[in-house]
């Protein structure tokens, strides 16, 4: 499969746009320019591949392109933006299909032919098709829990076992294949089926929080995918691509663990759950505090820090914090976002959230920016936030977010907490920050509660 | 060599991508994963090739390809709508503090 010099060219101009692109999006000046660049480097190398001499099925093709690009385009387009972590996995996932079943045609047409591929590329594509399955099914997996389809986090009993025995199952069967063993359709179909199972087995134990990176790691799986797959074909743009990818995502992935002191190890084999190790036993009880309590204690503070996290985002409600942040701040309180590096459902996630609601930058803190000033704060609100503020990873070595980095919310003088019900949170983890002394809970979605608070303050203006 | 040429472009290819994020703010970590995710939609390239390698005959062979290259240009076009609307709220003008 020799390739053109025009094309040639055009591949390492398309290369050499994505590599720019990533490049620009991680500086939040020239990250818009970052992906128009990357997008102009794909319609280049899609063009340009039409030109690639001995192809047919071009009627198949096309319909395929245009399908899947139209249907995954206008899904992208009328998502909303607190589900955007789920398309983002789903995304991924498909590409990961796409990888494996790239190998799949290879692995069909020789054997049609009566050829081999050579050792080489044989194991390239087995690990292509390992890898890009287990990113395949594991996004999906990772995608219906985001979505709220998949509630729990299912633990096989000796999860860690299957999780091993999985991958020299699988791992086993293609060395038998690489080997030669046959290359008959039964035997691939088993290696293909257990590699989707074996993705299936290792996100399905994964909690909520620490979905993010597992969704991070799935995206390097898939860039390392590719850039096999890029071996087999001889693609230079799909080996390049790939390649980067896999690199970046596999240290975006460090990055994310390390804002969240999680071990990448450790997520896989030991997840949090909430029933896996409970934490010391919480003493004391719940205070609430009514909507026209919280208006006056947050309309006669000096300074005000809100917390916001995924709860509020999925009640709509980040549109009436910033209405109740300018009515406080028109009665002379001072008010900021204090952002931890994981609220929402990915690190940044909030901020793009804040940021579309119409939240200036220079109100929204860091956690390392902020937690110093909790000290001088009258009125923290916890709105839809739970493990992010909960002291236990202070202090309790015992709970399953012992070490984890907090907003010091519970080093502030009066605390309220805007909550839907009394239960645990979505990592099922009890919070020792509601039961506090100078915390009240204000039950209610964040959407009615905020606009009860919102009444009650213009009244006291 | 010309075969062990390609392990010269793993390595660099592997470097490079470590490079070009090591100082990536916190808040740019989902549009960027977002962003990489579309550019390993590049596997669109590698599915068309495949598919127009395929024996036209065969229904397997084209029933793959077509799966491929239904897979791929979803990652592809997906990623780009996703990440381009997350990117959007960045806008330049408005102040860019605490984006550190």
């Amino acid at each position: 499969m020799s390739i053109d010099l025009p094309i040639q060219v055009s591949y390492l101009v398309v290369a050499a746009l994505f590599i720019l692109g990533l490049k620009a999006m991680s500086s939040p000046v020239t990250a818009r320019k970052g992906i128009l660049w990357a997008g102009i480097g794909m319609v280049i190398a899609t063009l340009v591949t039409f030109a690639t001499p001995g192809l047919h099925n071009f009627g198949w093709m096309i319909g395929a392109l245009v399908i899947g690009a139209a249907i995954a385009a206008w899904l992208g387009k009328t998502v909303k933006m607190t589900d955007m972590p789920q398309m983002v996995a789903i995304y991924n996932g498909m590409g990961g299909g796409a990888a494996a079943a790239i190998a799949a045609l290879e692995f069909v047409r020789y054997a049609a032919k009566g050829e081999t591929l050579g050792s080489a590329e044989t194991i390239l594509a087995l690990l292509g098709s390992l890898i890009g399955s287990v990113a395949f099914s594991g996004s999906i997996v990772a995608f219906l829990k985001l979505q709220g389809i998949m509630k729990k986090a299912h633990r096989l009993p000796a999860q860690n076992f299957f999780v091993v025995f999985f991958t020299l199952a699988t791992v086993a069967l293609g060395v038998w294949i690489a080997m030669g063993a046959g290359l008959d359709g039964w035997t691939l179909l088993g290696f293909y089926g257990l590699s989707l199972l074996l993705g299936v087995v290792l996100t399905t134990p994964i909690g909520g929080a620490d979905m993010p990176v597992v969704i991070s790691l799935l995206n390097a799986f898939t860039g390392l995918a590719v850039g096999l797959e890029g071996f087999v074909l001889k693609n230079p743009a799909l080996i390049i691509a790939g390649i980067v990818v896999g690199a970046s995502g596999t240290l975006l992935t460090q990055l994310m663990a390390r804002a969240m002191n999680r071990k990448i190890g450790g997520i896989i084999f030991t997840p949090i759950t909430g029933e896996a190790q409970a934490g010391a036993a919480i003493q004391g009880t719940m205070k609430e505090a009514s909507a026209i309590d919280v208006a006056s204690m947050m309309r006669y503070a000096e300074k005000v820090v809100i917390i916001p996290g995924y709860g509020m985002a999925v009640a709509g409600a980040q549109h009436k914090v910033w209405e109740l942040t300018k009515l406080l701040q028109e009665a002379g309180v001072t008010v900021k976002f204090a952002i931890h590096p994981v609220a929402g459902r990915m690190p940044g996630h909030m901020n793009v959230l804040l940021a579309e609601a119409g939240v200036p930058y220079d109100l929204i803190f860091d956690l390392e920016e902020i937690n110093e000033e909790f000290g001088q704060t009258d009125v923290a609100l916890v709105i839809g936030a739970n493990d992010v503020v909960n002291p236990s990873a202070r202090t309790d070595k015992s709970s399953p977010i012992y070490g984890m980095p907090i907003l010091n919310a519970d080093h502030a003088h009066n605390v309220i907490v805007n909550k839907r019900g009394k239960g645990a949170g979505y990592s099922g983890i009890e919070n020792a920050l509601f039961f506090g002394e100078n915390t009240r809970m204000l039950y209610g979605s964040a959407q009615s509660a905020i606009a009860e608070v919102i009444a009650g303050v213009k009244t006291m203006l | 060599m010309t075969d062990f040429i390609y392990i010269y472009v793993f390595m660099l290819a592997a470097f490079t991508g470590y490079e070009v994020i090591s100082r990536v703010p916190v808040i740019l970590h989902t549009p960027l994963m977002s962003g990489s995710n579309f550019v390993h939609g590049v596997v669109l390239v590698g599915a068309m090739v495949a598919l127009g390698a395929a024996d036209p005959n065969d229904p397997l062979q084209l029933g793959i390809g077509v799966v491929a290259v239904f897979l791929g240009a979803a990652n592809a076009a997906g990623g780009f709508v996703v990440t381009e609307r997350m990117l959007a709220m960045f806008k330049p003008g408005k102040k860019k503090e605490g984006t550190k």
